[in-house]
């Protein structure tokens, strides 16, 4: 056998979802503390690969990867009856729970970007003692809005080019050039008005303006990475939304977009080493009964 | 105390007159530049449109044939009508062809986000062919800083 064979591993696991069984499809690597992570609006699982295949990371996290339901190998739920998808915070944070629950996962970590980011702010929120640790990238409780997402669904315009079209800017000028095409490809990949019902989380159900002064960090360590390059979820976003959090901890992230993981997957490395090195510290600490 | 609303024009950075000439220079070029990118003509296939594009003060109608510029006129002309425009100041086109673009200035809708650029009009054909224009209008990238310098 001469193929290089990757460490990654992809199962389904069904999981009831207020009431509903989704199959969902995830990937995963490693061992040790339980690190989920959660991909963008309209793209799937595939982003974190090559966080999955690190090797140093998997010697102390099981580093999983899921497909959102309506994304990559996460069909619609069976009971789909053709009505237009919207995501709602309530579903995203009862689906990202009921995940780590079927998996019986142990206070995981939980990692998301841009809607994963968000989310990431409603778990610290409501469900801070279920996480060991909660990681936003390209977070904020809200941002301004900058095109009409009635563009990413209607039959006179190809939908997987519009969407990925659009988010192509989000990726930073310096991201190797086929990095930029496979992040690329997952919108062009995306079922017809996933995205936008994924936005639909984003721009109308999940305004946490208001809310986010709730979180204790204390109860459940909070960091927030955004990218210089992202104009979607900006730097001013995030240290406007970290400005009301005591304890929330903040890097602004050079040369990288909205896609740090998939768009650079090297310089996000940089910035992504530390973050878990500290949690795993904590977590060494908080087992020794050190109090941290 | 009166408030004053300002328009994203009012807001737009300012540029040279030598940056202001080098970007007009540097649009004029760009159907030669666009006729040796056969990937992106080929991208734009079954584009057919008239636009308005270019500096704000000095913008270009374009006519776009099966993905080419086959005329590139300075407005005003007379009577002459377009189905969208993207207008952005001198200065933010001279920052978006930077060779690495500054954060904010490095896509043509960050441009209109942060108010530098302003898009008008009937937006079906720049949106069904968004990746076209992106990679059409940044075209003079590669060229512009030897333009500029």
């Amino acid at each position: 056998m001469s193929g290089v064979i990757e460490p990654i591993t992809g199962r389904y696991v069904h999981v009831d979802v207020g009431g509903e069984i989704c199959r969902i499809y995830f990937e995963e690597n490693g061992a040790g503390i339980p690190l989920v992570c959660l991909h963008t609006a309209g793209s799937d699982g595939r982003q974190w690969r090559h966080l999955l295949a690190d090797q140093e990371f998997a010697r102390n996290f099981r580093i999983i990867a899921f497909d959102m339901p309506w994304h990559g190998k996460s069909n619609p739920p069976a009971g789909w009856d053709g009505a237009e998808y919207q995501l709602t915070t309530a579903r995203y944070t009862q689906t990202i729970r009921a995940f780590c629950q079927a998996l019986a996962l142990d206070k995981p970590v939980v990692m998301g970007c841009s809607i994963g980011g968000r989310i990431v702010l409603n778990l610290a929120i409501d469900h801070a003692c279920e996480f060991r640790a909660l990681i936003g990238l390209e977070a904020a409780d809200f941002q301004a809005p900058w095109y009409d997402t009635a563009w990413l669904n209607r039959p006179d315009v190809h939908g997987g080019e519009v969407c990925a079209a659009l988010v192509s800017g989000l990726i930073a000028p310096q991201s190797p050039e086929n990095s930029r095409a496979e992040t690329l490809w997952a919108y062009k990949q995306g079922g017809p008005g996933v995205f936008k019902g994924d936005l639909y989380f984003y721009r109308v159900d999940g305004d946490l303006r208001g809310r986010v002064e709730r979180i204790d960090t204390r109860i459940c360590p909070l960091f927030l990475l955004t990218g210089e390059y992202d104009f979607s979820c900006t730097p001013e976003d995030t240290k406007r939304t970290a400005g009301a959090i005591g304890g929330a901890r903040v890097t602004i992230m050079e040369q990288l977009g909205h896609f740090p993981m998939s768009e650079n997957p090297e310089q996000f490395r940089r910035y992504i080493a530390p973050v878990l090195g500290e949690i795993l510290d904590q977590s060494r600490q908080t087992k020794r009964g050190v109090p941290v | 105390m009166t408030a004053r609303l300002e328009s994203p024009r009012e807001t737009m950075i300012s540029a040279s007159t030598a940056t202001d000439a080098a970007v007009i220079e540097a649009f004029a070029g760009i159907p030669a530049l666009l006729d040796q990118a056969p990937a992106l003509i080929q991208r734009g296939r079954l584009l057919d449109c008239e636009c308005l594009l270019g500096p704000a003060s000095r913008a270009f109608h374009a006519s776009i044939r099966q993905g080419r510029i086959v005329e590139l006129a300075p407005a005003p002309v007379l009577m002459r009508s377009w189905r969208f425009s993207y207008r952005a100041s001198a200065a933010a086109w001279a920052e978006y062809w930077r060779p690495v673009p500054r954060p904010g200035f490095h896509d043509l809708l960050a441009l209109t986000k942060r108010g530098e650029a302003v898009l008008e009009g009937d937006l079906h054909p720049f949106m069904a062919h968004l990746q076209y224009f992106k990679d059409m209008l940044a075209l003079p990238r590669r060229h512009f800083v030897t333009a500029a310098t």
